[in-house]
């Protein structure tokens, strides 16, 4: 028998899309092998499952070499909104999903969704604030007792 | 490969239990497949999933992944975690004789 991971622990710490899009790849992906999952969304990651800026997440175009886009050019008003469309255009067209549909679709899977304490404090949220798939606002240690005995996946 | 037994007839399987000649299943070795899988019963969901999951394969090469399946096979992704607990493609993909479903998302 090979080695196999049963539970997964993710965290979302960053709000750009391609800050947010490898964690909910492998959250969902988890789910589909049989595992356990849970995403822990801190920082400007919370952004992926806040009601009035999930939908409206973008690609990072300033200090982001992979897109080899030009840092002074990246920075100009209107790229970042012009390459984001561009690529959801692009993942539309291979059915990947946008990220407020791929978190429900997520949680439909049964993995957990939880804030950061620390984080939700922080930026003065409340729980009012995030969409319904988030089923709490948890301390660092509460994290810790969940993750306990599989992979942490930091993003 | 090994060769397993299902319904009275022989069919090769891979070490993880997926046909790998989808031709030699059929419909009476779904039961005994599912039972393999702790699912006692296969109810008319059950069968819908199953068998849009041999169209899919047919059609394009490779089986459904669960977002595709709860997009397109009027199952929801909810049900499907219900109906086949733990990893829904997987197991409707072994109880359907098809090869385990290849795609990220």
């Amino acid at each position: 028998m090979t080695d196999t991971i049963e539970k997964v622990s993710i965290i979302v710490s960053k709000g750009s899309l391609e800050g947010i899009y490898p964690a909910l790849i492998m959250a969902n992906g988890a789910r589909a092998e049989g595992m356990e999952a849970n995403l822990f969304f801190t920082f400007f990651g919370l952004d992926a499952v806040h009601k009035k800026h999930h939908e409206h997440i973008k690609i990072s175009t300033v200090g982001n070499p992979g897109l080899h886009v030009p840092t002074l050019l990246g920075g100009l008003p209107g790229v970042s909104t012009a390459m984001t469309h561009y690529m959801n255009h692009k993942m539309e067209k291979l059915d990947i999903p946008s990220i407020p549909e791929f978190v429900e679709m997520i949680a439909d899977t049964g993995a957990g969704m939880y804030a950061c304490k620390a984080s939700v404090d922080l930026f003065g949220l409340e729980k009012n604030d995030f969409i319904d798939q988030i089923q709490d606002i948890i301390t660092v240690g509460e994290f810790y007792e969940m993750a306990a005995g599989g992979p942490i996946i930091f993003t | 490969m090994t060769t397993a037994t299902f319904a009275g007839t022989p069919v090769d399987t891979n070490d993880e239990g997926f046909f790998t000649d989808p031709d030699q299943w059929t419909e009476a070795m779904a039961p005994e497949l599912a039972r393999d899988a702790d699912i006692d019963e296969l109810t008319d969901r059950h069968w819908q999933v199953i068998r849009f999951m041999r169209q899919e394969y047919f059609d394009k090469g490779t089986g459904p992944t669960v977002r595709i399946l709860g997009k397109s096979s009027g199952v929801s992704v909810k049900e499907l975690y219900q109906l086949f607990p733990k990893a829904p493609a997987k197991t409707a993909a072994r109880i359907a004789g098809i090869p385990k479903p290849r795609g990220c998302i």
